[in-house]
């Protein structure tokens, strides 16, 4: 398992140096890791039905418990052939959608690859932040799908809300992944569904990770993000954002019901927004003139009605979603190829504009109208499968039931809406002229339409699957088939009917959705909240970034008083006896030292006052040494002349004296002296305390002392402690003085590129 | 030019190693001299610190130090730092080969088995020269002086020929 993971990412890093030169043939060789993971999918099914869990981990920080541990069940097996059979299809259909050459055809195979790795990394991963990793890279790949080139404004901002969206609910759900594995006291999902915690904390990762499956899955209020992806090229949105990675969602629904179905924080608000997403967007889906659009409302309509399932918690319920996410994605993909197939034949996908293609491209038009169908739920088709255990599941609650029945009219609605406005004469239309696609570009949409055939008449093969998927929670004694009893038949009947009723009388349907408002704006709900993020970075940004030094200076010292300062005056006291001196040399030092540190502020040359400074500086260093501290004072000395150069060398671009004119700042005199005593006698008190407090070396000094020559070879023991004992800080402080030298260069050279810039630009100006 | 006769006490090094000298209005003939007698004994000395640290007084910081300080004699004495002209190695290069050595000095004794930053002492028999004692952990020290070395020449770069440059554009009107 891992290994294919690893695989289909390798591949996917090698890949560009193929798609530089061979851009077509490049898809054709990303299809070969999905085409791999499909097999081996297929043949470990008959074990993992018979209840087999084959499982792989590899513990990648043993320290921090963190491993990567992957393991095949039910759930997992279905998404794998949904992920990589449609991965196939998807990447083989690129070869020819994309035109040899196209930049956007040089990204994609790599990016479409490390997107299926990843998620078959997701729907395998055993492990809480495996599964994170891995649904936040599906994250990274879809902004990078949707993003493209990033040239057009649309696609930016698409690719930038997809990602803010789906990132911020991503966040949610680590933050409910860290509790819930804290409060089980393991990551391991297995071992999280073996025994469900339980307490206030699982509540709250239940409602955390729910928002992140919303998000990704886009349900209500989140789901603005996936209409506006659709400016992707149509096999990323095929893929994507139609067959596997909105599923995702679903499926981390699927997979943490066995452990949360039971709290109302779950299930509550999955089943609602589900059901809320299935008839919203169903009724937009019915208005919509571009045909990818129009599908994108279709996905998310059925999105939610897979979301419901899945919130439902049921044995019964989740046998529906198996056969309802199976059946989405090879009808949805299929619908998704056919109109990115007629996009590149005849260059638009605006329903208003197309006729009578139905002539020009019949294998196409078939193909849609079975995929159609399946979306609709005729029988025997595997959409139909999916419905009709719905209604069965939900037949004793019948509020529930009477949403699907209204989203299920929808989505036939607008799967005849689909087919019609693809493919059917319009009158007062010419007949759309166009070439008929070549084979590449049928083939993939009309195998996965083939499939819903297959796999709905076949219906005991998928039946078999969902049955040991809905074991998970507690089994169930349905089963997928044609015929669940007259109820769920009469309300499939009522969905096609009353369906194709509204697609005939669309014009009243119009007309009606034009006088209901839009009862939630959620793309201007988004903007208005990322305007607000800007406006309040903005204003946090302006007000701490004063850019004043004095300021910045100010509010450190006054950090300072306030708490280290109330801390020392509080909890210490100062020393009884206190000498004056304990060596005679140290009064002259300590004068020199005190007069040229009055002397710097009352200084009216910045030179004078470097100067001061400098002494107080070398004041310091003969104290030390003073001491019996020749290493401190020896780079005492050294550092002090290096600062007293480098203040002259800037002080040569600053006035001579400083300013002292203006109201302002001599109003700003007092406090600033009221501050910088403050803390200079915050300062001295601190080392009076401190040097007091002990008077015999600390048993960690004693030890340094005494393993100096024998631990490190070193018979002074300062330089013991620095490149041995305490060796891990002189790194940390080397590299941060690299850093700040490299701060500093870049922060004055700067000037130096700018006015070269100038320069020569002024010089070609005057270019004739 | 090959002449041994003629040529043997022409000089065969630049006066200043800056190669070019300061305006002659800022010239002190007695700086670059001490610059050019001073600049070899400091080396030496900041070599001698180096690796006196272990036992003595010293240690990479304090070498580090002064050497960069002897550049910074040789910058006051000769004006204009060119990069190329007095080290062939630009500051960036030094601060980053000062961190790399620092870096491996702290990961190469996990190859032997033992802990990050490990460091072992090992005696040389140098036959008549007597033994001579030498710790790993000199390595980090030697890190730390050529990483220091570059800050300084980084910093004389910056706010030494760096801002001389700025002051001789704004004379000429180009800023």
């Amino acid at each position: 398992m891992l290994a294919l993971v690893l695989a289909h990412l390798l591949v996917a890093a090698a890949l560009p140096a193929l798609a530089r030169h061979r851009s077509r043939a490049a898809f054709l060789v990303a299809a070969v890791p999905p085409a791999a993971a499909l097999g081996w999918a297929l043949v470990e099914a008959p074990a993992v039905i018979a209840g087999q869990r084959p499982a792989e981990a590899l513990a990648w920080a043993p320290v921090l418990g963190l491993e990567l541990s992957l393991r095949l069940d039910p759930l997992a097996l279905l998404m794998i052939l949904l992920v990589a059979g449609i991965g196939v299809l998807v990447l083989v259909y690129s070869r020819s959608y994309f035109e040899p050459g196209d930049s956007a055809g040089k990204r994609c195979s790599p990016l479409l690859l490390a997107f299926a790795g990843s998620m078959l990394g997701l729907v395998l991963a055993d492990d809480l932040i495996t599964l994170y990793v891995f649904w936040e890279l599906t994250t990274v790949c879809s902004f990078l799908l949707v993003g493209q080139a990033g040239v057009s404004r649309e696609s930016r901002r698409s690719a930038l809300q997809a990602l803010m969206i789906t990132a911020f609910g991503g966040l949610a759900m680590l933050l409910g992944f860290v509790l819930l594995g804290s409060a089980a006291g393991t990551y391991r999902i297995s071992e999280l569904l073996a025994h469900p915690p339980s307490g206030p904390l699982v509540t709250a990762a239940a409602a955390l990770v729910l928002v992140g499956a919303l998000t990704k899955s886009a349900q209500i209020p989140f789901h603005n993000w996936l209409p506006a992806a659709m400016v992707a090229p149509t096999p990323v949105s095929a893929y994507l954002h139609a067959a596997s990675m909105v599923k995702a969602g679903v499926f981390l629904v699927a997979r943490a019901a066995p452990v949360f179905h039971e709290l109302a924080a779950w299930w509550v608000p999955a089943v609602v927004l589900g059901l809320a997403t299935m008839v919203v967007a169903g009724w937009r889906a019915l208005h919509e003139v571009d045909l990818k659009k129009l599908l994108a409302y279709g996905t998310l309509s059925q999105l939610g009605f897979a979301f419901l399932l899945a919130g439902a918690g049921t044995g019964e319920a989740a046998l529906a979603e198996a056969a309802v996410l199976l059946g989405h994605g090879l009808f949805k993909a299929p619908l998704f190829l056919v109109v990115g197939a007629i996009d590149h034949q005849v260059g638009t996908r605006d329903l208003r504009e197309l006729s009578g293609l139905w002539r020009r491209m019949p294998v196409l038009a078939a193909t849609a109208a079975v995929a159609a169908a399946s979306m609709a739920g005729v029988p025997p088709l595997l959409g139909y499968l999916g419905k009709e255990a719905a209604f069965s599941a939900f037949a004793h609650n019948p509020p529930v039931e009477a949403g699907v029945v209204l989203g299920s009219v929808f989505t036939t609605a607008y799967s005849a809406r689909v087919l019609w406005g693809a493919f059917a004469t319009k009158p007062g239309l010419a007949a759309t002229r166009a070439p008929a696609p070549d084979w590449w570009l049928v083939g993939p949409a009309a195998l996965a339409a083939l499939a819903s055939v297959v796999l709905g008449a076949g219906y005991p093969l998928v039946d078999a699957l969902a049955g040991s998927h809905a074991d998970s929670l507690g089994g169930t004694s349905a089963h997928l088939a044609l015929w669940h009893g007259p109820l769920p038949a009469g309300l499939s009947l009522t969905a096609l009917v009353g369906g194709l009723a509204l697609h005939f009388g669309r014009e009243p349907a119009s007309a009606l959705r034009a006088r209901v408002p839009n009862p939630l704006p959620a793309q201007r709900g988004y903007e208005r909240i990322m305007a607000g993020l800007e406006r309040t970075a903005v204003g946090v940004t302006g007000r701490l970034q004063a850019g004043s030094l004095p300021t910045y200076v100010a509010i450190i010292l006054i950090t300072v008083l306030a708490v280290p300062g109330s801390a020392l005056l509080t909890g210490t006291s100062p020393p009884q006896h206190l000498p004056l001196h304990g060596n005679p040399l140290q009064v002259p030092l300590a004068l020199l030292v005190a007069v040229a540190a009055v002397a710097v502020p009352i200084a009216r040359r910045r030179l004078t006052a470097v100067l001061m400074v400098g002494a107080a500086g070398y004041g310091v260093g003969g104290l030390f040494i003073v001491d019996g501290a020749p290493d401190l004072g020896l780079a005492q000395f050294l550092v002090e002349t290096l600062t007293l150069v480098a203040f002259v060398f800037v002080l040569r671009r600053l006035p001579v004296h400083f300013s002292a004119h203006g109201e302002a700042q001599r109003a700003l005199r007092a406090p600033k002296a009221v501050v910088a005593c403050l803390t200079g006698s915050l300062i001295a008190f601190a080392g009076v305390v401190v040097s007091a407090a002990r008077t015999t070396p600390s048993p960690v000094s004693q030890e340094y002392i005494a393993r100096a020559e024998s631990g490190a070879g070193a018979s002074n023991v300062v330089n013991a402690i620095i490149v041995d004992f305490r060796a891990f800080d002189t790194v940390g402080e080397i590299s941060v003085l690299a850093v700040a030298a490299t701060g500093v260069a870049s922060l004055i050279l700067r000037s130096r590129y700018e006015r070269r810039r100038r320069m020569s630009r002024t010089r070609k100006g005057r270019r004739p | 030019m090959t002449d041994p006769w003629t040529r043997w006490d022409a000089p065969t090094q630049r006066w200043l190693l800056t190669g070019f000298s300061r305006d002659p209005r800022e010239r002190s003939v007695l700086l670059e001299l001490t610059a050019r007698i001073a600049f070899p004994t400091l080396v030496v000395l900041s070599l001698y610190l180096l690796f006196a640290g272990h036992d003595r007084a010293g240690g990479g910081f304090s070498g580090g130090l002064v050497a960069g300080q002897a550049f910074l004699l040789r910058y006051l004495a000769g004006g204009r730092m060119d990069d190329s002209a007095t080290l062939s190695m630009r500051p960036p290069v030094l601060i980053g080969l000062g961190m790399t050595t620092a870096v491996l000095t702290a990961f190469v004794p996990l190859l032997f088995g033992g802990q990050v930053l490990e460091s072992s002492v090992h005696e040389l028999h140098l036959g008549p020269l007597g033994a001579l004692k030498v710790t790993t952990s000199l390595l980090l020290d030697l890190g730390v002086y050529v990483l220091i070395i570059g800050v300084v020449l980084d910093l004389l770069r910056t706010l030494g020929s760096g801002i001389e440059d700025d002051v001789a554009a704004a004379a000429r009107g180009e800023w």
